[in-house]
């Protein structure tokens, strides 16, 4: 007799993988550190030029000075830039000039148009455009120049020579921007005042006397340093963005391109938004009696 | 030279070793392109360093300055760590090695003479015509005696390497370090930059240290040759000891660059 035939043992059903256990708080905090990425970002992005700037200022009471350098560099800044600055605030002053008759005018109070004028090239106008300006010519400029250097290696080489290349290059051009933004801004605010004395007066026929006289009531010294002031701070803006980009410049000419773009948008936002701070800090700190809370 | 210098201590001045890397590794990102790297670079003589395009000799030179520093290792040169200096004596450290960049790294807004005459400016208290004297005659000695007032852009590849070369000695440097110095050259200039690495060899009597993967340039200057493959050192030896090496890598890499190995074939089962 042979044995009845066991019955096979039922094969076990193979295990049906398990849906992966998601964790809602896992995902929510991915969600969260997904959304607060750019903030991230932002606030290292603002870190290195912090510390570009430290590193650079260590450098200023350190020899070698190399005078030569912070001259060219004011120079490049400076001078270069004039031109431009020059034009932009001619042009400046005579529309301001006549939208101010033009809007004065309804009022009988034409002769005002050079006071106010005046308040707001020294307190915005000046400051703000000429930085912008600065912005699109050195701050472009010194990004690719230094971008140039960096894709080329002759950064590498500056240091392998014992030279810093943040003393060597990025100190002087900051110092310079430093220098030369308030006497850009104090330039654009005169030649923003002769355009506007003469379409107010010469064109539009406002008197002299009455143009000087309000002008002399309502702008003050202190309007004007308050501008020169900002524009210090601009000046740093948009030179330490223009080196940090090019100090950075990686992947060839298109890096260069790109970080050419970057120097110029981040600094004429940063210029614009810095200009909002400053703006309520001095209010608060230089004028007497501004009703500001 | 011995194998007693060998066991000396690396904090101690070594007769034979100029330069000692020991663990060198280097991360950039996710990306590891050193990896517990060990060389040794000999006194006086043409050491080259070969491995292919992005094996990471460019950055093993660079941390030879302390241009990047590592994660991880030391490098010793002359029994110093370079990387426990600090930046005031780093910076003067430097002053030993001469650094030819594989496209020159000239300052565009230079001339010739001025780019030869910045390293003395910047680190000599040499009046003007000691600093000309000295610059003309480097660029004499390299061959470009009339070059002085060109800019870079008007100089050909192998001009603009001289002139390289020219800058890179007037600080008497003692470690001189060619990256890739023939690469984008036509074969006669080529040969003109190997004579040029071998008479400043023989004229200056300094340490070199070339990165390079032509292998006809190579076999041409080297004393030593180290190969770097898959981020280390997988071999390293004079010219006959590496054309005799049997590591499969190294035999292909020699081989296919139409150069012939005098070693026989790899044996079976080694691997690089």
């Amino acid at each position: 007799m042979t044995e009845p035939a066991k019955p096979e043992p039922a094969k076990p059903e193979p295990a049906k993988p398990e849906p992966a256990k998601t964790s809602v708080g896992k995902e929510i905090a991915t969600g969260v550190k997904d959304a607060f990425a750019p903030v991230v970002r932002l606030i290292d992005l603002i870190g290195d030029h912090v510390i570009l700037m430290v590193r650079a200022f260590a450098w200023l009471p350190r020899r070698p000075f190399r005078p030569g350098n912070y001259l060219e560099a004011c120079e490049y800044v400076g001078v270069g830039s004039l031109p431009i600055v020059l034009l932009v605030g001619l042009f400046t002053g005579l529309v301001m000039g006549l939208q101010a008759v033009y809007a004065f005018r309804q009022f009988q109070l034409e002769s005002f148009a050079g006071g106010t004028t005046g308040k707001a090239l020294a307190l915005e106008l000046a400051p703000v455009l000429s930085a912008l300006m600065l912005a699109g010519r050195s701050g472009a400029g010194i990004a690719t120049e230094l971008g140039t250097m960096r894709i080329s290696e002759q950064i590498d080489a500056l240091e392998s020579m014992a030279v810093s290349p943040i003393q060597f290059l990025v100190l002087p051009r900051l110092v310079a921007g430093m220098l030369m933004a308030p006497i850009l801004s104090l330039l654009f605010f005169i030649v923003g005042m002769v355009g506007c004395y003469f379409i107010a007066v010469v064109v539009q026929g406002v008197d002299h006397g009455q143009f000087v006289l309000h002008a002399r009531e309502l702008l003050t010294i202190t309007d004007v340093v308050q501008g020169m002031l900002k524009s210090i701070v601009f000046g740093l803006i948009v030179i330490l963005i223009g080196c940090y980009q090019g100090f950075n410049a990686a992947g060839g000419g298109r890096g260069v391109g790109l970080g050419t773009t970057r120097a110029v948008v981040f600094a004429s936002v940063m210029v614009l938004v810095s200009d909002y701070f400053l703006t309520d800090i001095l209010l608060r700190v230089m004028s007497s009696d501004t009703g500001i809370k | 030279m011995s194998d007693a210098d060998d066991q000396l201590p690396l904090d101690q001045h070594n007769p034979r070793w100029h330069v000692r890397v020991r663990d060198l590794k280097k991360q950039f990102g996710t990306n590891l392109v050193l990896d517990g790297l060990n060389l040794d670079i000999e006194r006086g003589k043409v050491n080259v360093i070969i491995g292919a395009s992005g094996a990471g000799k460019s950055v093993l030179i660079k941390h030879f300055m302390s241009l990047l520093r590592p994660d991880a290792g030391a490098i010793w040169v002359d029994g110093t760590n370079i990387f426990a200096l600090s930046s005031r004596d780093l910076s003067k450290f430097r002053r030993k090695f001469g650094l030819v960049f594989q496209f020159a790294a000239l300052f565009d807004s230079l001339t010739v003479e001025e780019n030869c005459a910045f390293p003395l400016k910047e680190h000599t208290k040499k009046s003007a015509a000691e600093i000309r004297d000295v610059v003309n005659d480097r660029l004499s000695a390299l061959g470009l005696d009339g070059q002085q007032a060109q800019y870079p852009g008007a100089l050909s590849g192998g001009m603009r390497k001289r002139v390289g070369l020219a800058r890179a000695l007037v600080l008497d440097p003692e470690i001189l370090m060619f990256d890739e110095p023939t690469t984008g050259l036509d074969p006669l200039a080529t040969r003109n930059v190997d004579e040029m690495i071998l008479a400043a060899m023989d004229r200056y009597k300094v340490t070199s240290v070339v990165i390079s993967h032509d292998m006809a340039s190579v076999f041409r200057v080297a004393d030593r040759i180290a190969m770097l493959h898959e981020k280390k050192i997988v071999a390293a030896g004079t010219v006959d000891e590496i054309r005799a090496s049997r590591l499969p890598y190294l035999y292909e890499f020699i081989r296919t660059s139409g150069v012939a190995a005098a070693g026989v074939a790899p044996a079976p089962g080694i691997d690089a």
